[in-house]
């Protein structure tokens, strides 16, 4: 063996071992109607493992450090704490009546819960395990997002159409925006300075600056063959540097990819059916989208762009959530 | 400096009391007489109607209360014997937006009182297709379907199900012979027809002899593959299931049917509303309590996007491109500009689960998919719009 193809053979070898660590890692999927959720091992696609958890488990999220997995358990009216390396549960934490969404402040240590049938966002800590704060926001809250910097939070409520701007300092809300019908959630962009929402049955992605709350651009969907009121956008994520978001079009079975800069939609993925919410891998070259209705994630090659694999998992997938 | 940012930040997006939009609804329901029926089982919640627009106005308040608007909702229910149109009179003087429960004779002539030419009238009850065709009014929009609607949803499913030798048992209440007089109406319209078809005349206690009347009733049917039962008040049609000479579905008035709202639909975050009603009237969300709720929500929701309390700009938003109600069907629903119809997907249910929601796929339409159910533009000669 020449020693050029020693070292080409080398750098391969070094070239595999990288591209599979940078992959190494789990997503870990709510199944909505069977209290479980799914391990899904981010290199051999295969699910691993399966937990049971609370009744009707829909939002799902790591601690900072990955070793505490907080899950809405919807029907149990709790977050739950799940110890991710054996699949105990820890303990619940109070979360005010069925919580359908949370996300995890900054500070690693409070929780903002939408509560669906309260019309309630409610703050926990999960080191006190106490409410610290109710907030009333409108009816039926779900999307639920927090600026980078941690000082705002954001409630999305579903059939009163608004985003609820909540200072996370006073625990009230000092602003409230009208969005299109039915909004799902909620994400910051760009450094916390923009803030966009999507809307489900208003067919709409709408992008505010955070600065005065106003809005800044509106994104509509146009799936071939498709008729535009099945086109309803639900969970959304962003890829490296905020360059492109990746939409969940619900029952249209399509992922939008949303040109960040221009609000253009460049591609349409065709994916499971009723494709709710999504989580990338490590370095965010694969996409991990949940499909409801057809009980499978459909994982996407985000430089390609394409669709490369279902895998089976639990009845209604719901929510996903990666860990190292 | 970041407190003084907040405190300007609260005093530029929360609008002061005194700028409160308030917007007055009256709820006129008008009792009607119905006949006896063979089954004592089914009481017809007396808040029937009234619970969907009450919950309809929690939802209007919650989200008003963020944006300076209020809601109120005051009732008059109109019993046998008094005179609901004078009901109607003294409901207008306070506020042109009615939602009505009453026959279409009555909503009819409520809809031509000269008080009512500037009014918005909600027909939350009546499914009389004249009502959206020649008999239309521009001062009443109807948020309950017509029977032409829940019929083509019938229709698009026994297509679908290739269920194409078809009979039918028709009652002989006016309600029975208005929805068989629709089922022969939309099964033209999607290529189907009736083989044979029977009108409902025993006067047996079936309660009783079901077991022993309807398979000698049926037996002279012949084969089919689905029986067609019209019976609106729920008179004989529970009998002919199992009991029918052929061991063949039954739909339409009973069995598979085609409704408004149904306790099983959970779907499209249905679960929500079901649960919010529940919690509030302690029972199931009926068909009549759904058409209330949309038609307090659609007023709802013209006053969230205009701020306006009157109704040119609220009757003008409602029939415009701009509108869509979330209505919990997981499609948007919006009004026919032509008759003043609320589109709605139509559920195809027995009591115990959803079989499919028509529009149902392959059904297609040049503008809304939704238009495959009820009048279409073409067909209504309604002229009021």
């Amino acid at each position: 063996m020449t020693r050029d193809l020693k070292t080409s053979l080398l750098s391969t070898v070094v070239g595999m071992m990288l591209v599979s660590s940078a992959f190494a890692g789990e997503i870990w999927v709510t199944n909505e109607r069977d209290d479980t959720v799914s391990v899904i091992d981010t290199d051999t696609l295969e699910v691993i493992k399966t937990y049971p958890t609370g009744e009707r488990p829909r939002g799902i999220t790591f601690s900072k450090d990955f070793t505490r997995l907080y899950i809405c358990a919807s029907d149990s009216d709790a977050v739950q704490v799940m110890d991710p390396n054996t699949g105990e549960i820890l303990h619940d934490l109070p979360s005010g009546e069925d919580p359908e969404q949370f996300v995890l402040h900054p500070d690693d240590i409070h929780l903002y819960i939408a509560n669906e049938d309260d019309a309630i966002t409610t703050v926990v800590n999960t080191q006190t395990r106490k409410v610290v704060a109710q907030i009333d926001v409108g009816v039926e809250p779900e999307g639920m997002a927090v600026s980078p910097d941690g000082k705002i939070a954001i409630t999305t409520s579903e059939t009163t159409n608004m985003a609820h701007w909540i200072d996370t300092e006073t625990q009230e809300l000092f602003a409230n925006t009208l969005v299109d019908s039915r909004p799902r959630h909620a994400e910051f962009a760009k450094d916390g300075t923009q803030m966009w929402v999507s809307s489900e049955i208003g067919g709409t992605l709408t992008v505010f600056d955070t600065a005065t709350q106003t809005e800044q651009a509106k994104i509509t969907f146009e799936v071939q063959g498709v008729h535009a009121d099945r086109v309803q956008p639900v969970g959304f994520e962003f890829t490296n540097g905020d360059t492109h978001a990746f939409v969940a079009l619900g029952p249209s079975n399509h992922i939008a990819v949303v040109n960040a800069e221009t609000f253009e939609v460049e591609d349409y993925i065709l994916v499971g059916r009723r494709v709710w919410h999504m989580a990338f891998n490590a370095d965010r070259s694969q996409l991990f989208t949940t499909n409801g209705v057809s009980g499978d994630v459909t994982v996407i090659d985000v430089a390609s762009r394409k669709a490369v694999k279902s895998i089976k998992v639990g009845r209604f997938p719901w929510g996903a959530a990666f860990r190292p | 400096m970041m407190r003084f940012v907040w405190f300007f930040a609260l005093v530029l997006m929360c609008r002061p009391a005194f700028a409160e939009t308030v917007l007055d609804v009256g709820y006129l329901s008008v009792a009607v007489a119905t006949p006896p029926t063979l089954s004592n089982l089914d009481e017809t919640p007396e808040n029937i109607g009234l619970a969907g627009a009450q919950t309809a106005l929690q939802d209007n308040l919650t989200t008003g209360k963020f944006l300076g608007q209020s809601y109120t909702l005051s009732e008059s229910h109109v019993p046998l014997g008094d005179d609901p149109v004078a009901a109607a009179k003294a409901m207008l003087a306070v506020s042109p937006f009615l939602i009505i429960d009453a026959p279409q004779d009555l909503l009819l002539e409520i809809a031509d009182l000269p008080e009512a030419q500037d009014a918005l009238l909600f027909n939350t009850s009546a499914q009389d297709i004249a009502l959206r065709d020649q008999a239309c009014r521009a001062n009443v929009l109807h948020s309950v379907p017509s029977f032409a609607m829940r019929t083509d949803a019938l229709a698009q499913m026994l297509v679908t199900k290739r269920w194409t030798d078809l009979v039918m048992i028709a009652g002989t209440f006016p309600k029975d012979v208005a929805f068989a007089e629709a089922v022969r109406r939309s099964l033209t319209k999607y290529g189907l027809k009736l083989d044979r078809e029977k009108t409902w005349d025993a006067s047996a206690d079936l309660r009783r002899s079901a077991s022993q009347e309807i398979p000698l009733y049926t037996q002279d049917l012949g084969d089919y593959d689905a029986l067609i039962v019209a019976d609106e008040l729920h008179d004989f049609g529970r009998y002919v299931l199992y009991n029918a000479w052929r061991p063949r579905p039954v739909v339409g008035s009973e069995g598979m049917q085609p409704l408004t709202w149904s306790p099983v639909i959970e779907q499209w975050g249905a679960v929500q509303l079901q649960g919010r009603f529940t919690d509030q009237h302690g029972r199931h969300m009926l068909g009549q309590d759904y058409a209330a709720w949309a038609a307090m929500r659609t007023l709802g929701e013209a006053v969230t996007r205009t701020d306006a309390a009157d109704v040119t700009t609220l009757r003008n938003y409602i029939l415009s491109d701009a509108f869509e109600l979330a209505g919990f069907k997981g499609r948007p629903l919006t009004y026919r500009a032509w008759n003043g119809q609320l589109r709605q997907p139509i559920a195809l249910a027995h009591p115990r689960a959803l079989v499919g929601q028509a529009p149902l796929q392959g059904f297609l339409h040049q503008t809304n998919e939704m238009d495959s159910l009820g009048l279409d533009q073409p067909e209504s000669t309604c002229e009021a719009f």
